[in-house]
């Protein structure tokens, strides 16, 4: 006979292995939502005031990679570059990309949608997404030699304000 | 055989499970680590040669930086398993009779490897020599901490290299960084395509080869091409997880060969007899993003984890599965089996357990 308050071996087996089980499930469910991919930020349109948008630089990639913004705004971009590796973030029509992957310019001075970033360190730069930016798809990237093809880019689309 | 398959694919699966636990629970970044690094990013090595020996709970790792010719200086960095307790300059003959052994017909470029150098921050340095004209030293830290350490030393890395350091941090913190000086090498006398042998004994409890880092700042498409000796006690079991590395021979170690290397510098310690396995890696750049594993314990299968499956590579997998509904469904799913099987364990045994890893 089994001493009260003592569970039967089987039975105090079967509750730790159903408590486990639910454990496992939390986890598979937590890491689900916490792994699944959160765009909905990047994907809500910034503007039509102006407006500061930050982005970090890990592993040679922009996080976020993609964004929406309403023409005529004009934005601050904050970049965060968590690498060991300085990097750039250039921001333009195609001319200027061209411009800048077969340019020599090591670091780019403080100008409008082009700034560089040393390692470990934040710049910022501002761009207004008018004239030929204002509708369609605007690329951002670094442009430091094999960056750009290694993946570092990202794209902003540009909507009616 | 089957049986053998089975206990991997065990033995993968719960190093899978316990890196998706440790992602969510740590939230710990990936990392990587290791190539070769030129002043203007150019130089290519045709073929890199290793040996990895492992006798006595000690690994013997022998590698050669070859001198291009080219720029002024040039420097890598190589992960490395565990603290070395000796980086000395290896003895000449070593990799060229393991080539001679596998390709006795015709003797082929030997060992070349070599890659950046490095500065840092917070790297702690460990050990810090010169051999010929290698400036080499030994770093500790995160793949953040080493990377700062190296563009602060003047190694320019390469955009993939934070990955890389990352990816290698993450299982071992111990990196070689070694810097080639063209001058100091032309004034030794030394010419183009001249090696310079490097040999660190490493204490390890299982053996572990680093593999990707000979992709580092290499295109995707362009062609790895790698030979790797392995010498141990016993034939290993070996896993990895990338096409193109390819086990070309499995044998016991002739007597004449293990005779000729012990006979070498810094080779006295060569055991009677070693059993020889000879891989060869020939593979799309962008293909090659894991180690090897090993392991020369019959109980013990070779670790997913020291073949540097990550918990990315689970993930895509899984993505691959059936997007993100599908991984929603398969973790679930995953949870509801691992509950089954919980409960029919729990009813059926609790006495008999078995430990593939």
């Amino acid at each position: 006979m089994a001493t009260a308050g003592v569970l039967p071996v089987r039975s105090r087996r079967l509750r730790v292995a159903l408590v486990a089980g639910a454990l496992t499930i939390a986890l598979a469910v937590s890491a689900f939502v916490l792994i699944r991919p959160t765009s909905a930020n990047a994907e809500t349109p910034l503007g039509p005031g102006d407006t500061t948008i930050t982005l970090t630089v890990r592993h040679s990639h922009f996080s976020p990679d993609h964004l929406v913004v309403r023409s005529g705004t004009l934005v601050r971009f904050v970049i965060r570059n968590d690498d060991p590796i300085g990097h750039e973030f250039i921001i333009g029509d195609d001319g200027v990309h061209r411009r800048h992957e077969t340019g020599t310019e090591p670091v780019h001075p403080p100008r409008s949608g082009e700034v560089s970033i040393a390692a470990g360190t934040t710049a910022e730069t501002t761009f207004r997404f008018t004239g030929t930016t204002a509708s369609g798809t605007v690329v951002y990237a670094c442009h430091l030699p094999g960056h750009f093809r290694y993946g570092m880019s990202g794209t902003v689309d540009v909507v009616p304000n | 055989m089957r049986t053998q398959l089975l206990r991997t694919a065990i033995g993968l699966t719960a190093a899978i499970t316990t890196a998706i636990i440790a992602a969510v629970a740590l939230a710990a970044p990936a990392f990587a680590c290791g190539g070769l690094v030129g002043e203007n990013g150019t130089i290519q090595l045709d073929r890199t040669t290793t040996l990895a020996a492992y006798h006595d709970g000690v690994e013997h790792y022998v590698t050669s930086f070859e001198f291009s010719g080219e720029g002024e200086q040039v420097g890598s960095i190589v992960p490395l398993p565990g603290i070395p307790t000796t980086v000395e300059r290896g003895g000449d003959w070593t990799l060229q009779r393991l080539e001679r052994e596998v390709r006795p017909p015709i003797l082929t470029a030997g060992a070349k490897s070599a890659a950046a150098a490095p500065t840092a921050s917070d790297a702690q340095v460990i050990l810090q020599t010169k051999i010929d004209a290698l400036d080499i030293t030994i770093l500790k830290g995160g793949g953040t901490e080493v990377g700062k350490w190296a563009t602060d030393h003047g190694f320019l890395l390469t955009p993939d290299t934070p990955a890389v350091l990352d990816y290698y941090s993450q299982r071992s913190p111990i990196f070689m960084a070694a810097r080639f000086d063209a001058a100091a090498a032309r004034a030794r006398g030394q010419n183009a395509g001249d090696g310079t042998p490097i040999h660190l004994t490493i204490p390890l409890d299982r053996p572990w080869v680093p593999l990707r880092i000979l992709a580092l700042g290499r295109d995707a498409t362009s062609i790895v091409k790698a030979d790797v000796f392995l010498l141990t006690d016993r034939r290993p079991q070996l896993f990895s997880a990338d096409a193109g590395v390819e086990v070309e021979r499995s044998e016991p170690a002739s007597d004449l060969l293990l005779a000729d290397l012990r006979a070498d510098k810094g080779m006295e310690w060569m055991p009677s007899e070693q059993w020889l396995t000879f891989l060869t890696i020939d593979t799309p750049a962008g293909n090659l993003n894991h180690d090897l594993a090993a392991s020369v314990n019959p109980a013990r299968q070779p670790s997913a984890v020291d073949a540097g499956i990550t918990t990315a590579d689970v993930l895509n997998s899984l993505s691959i599965a059936g997007g993100s509904d599908g991984l929603a469904l398969v973790l679930v799913t995953s949870a509801a089996a691992a509950l089954l099987a919980l409960i029919a364990g729990s009813q059926i045994t609790w006495r008999r357990r078995v430990f593939y890893r």
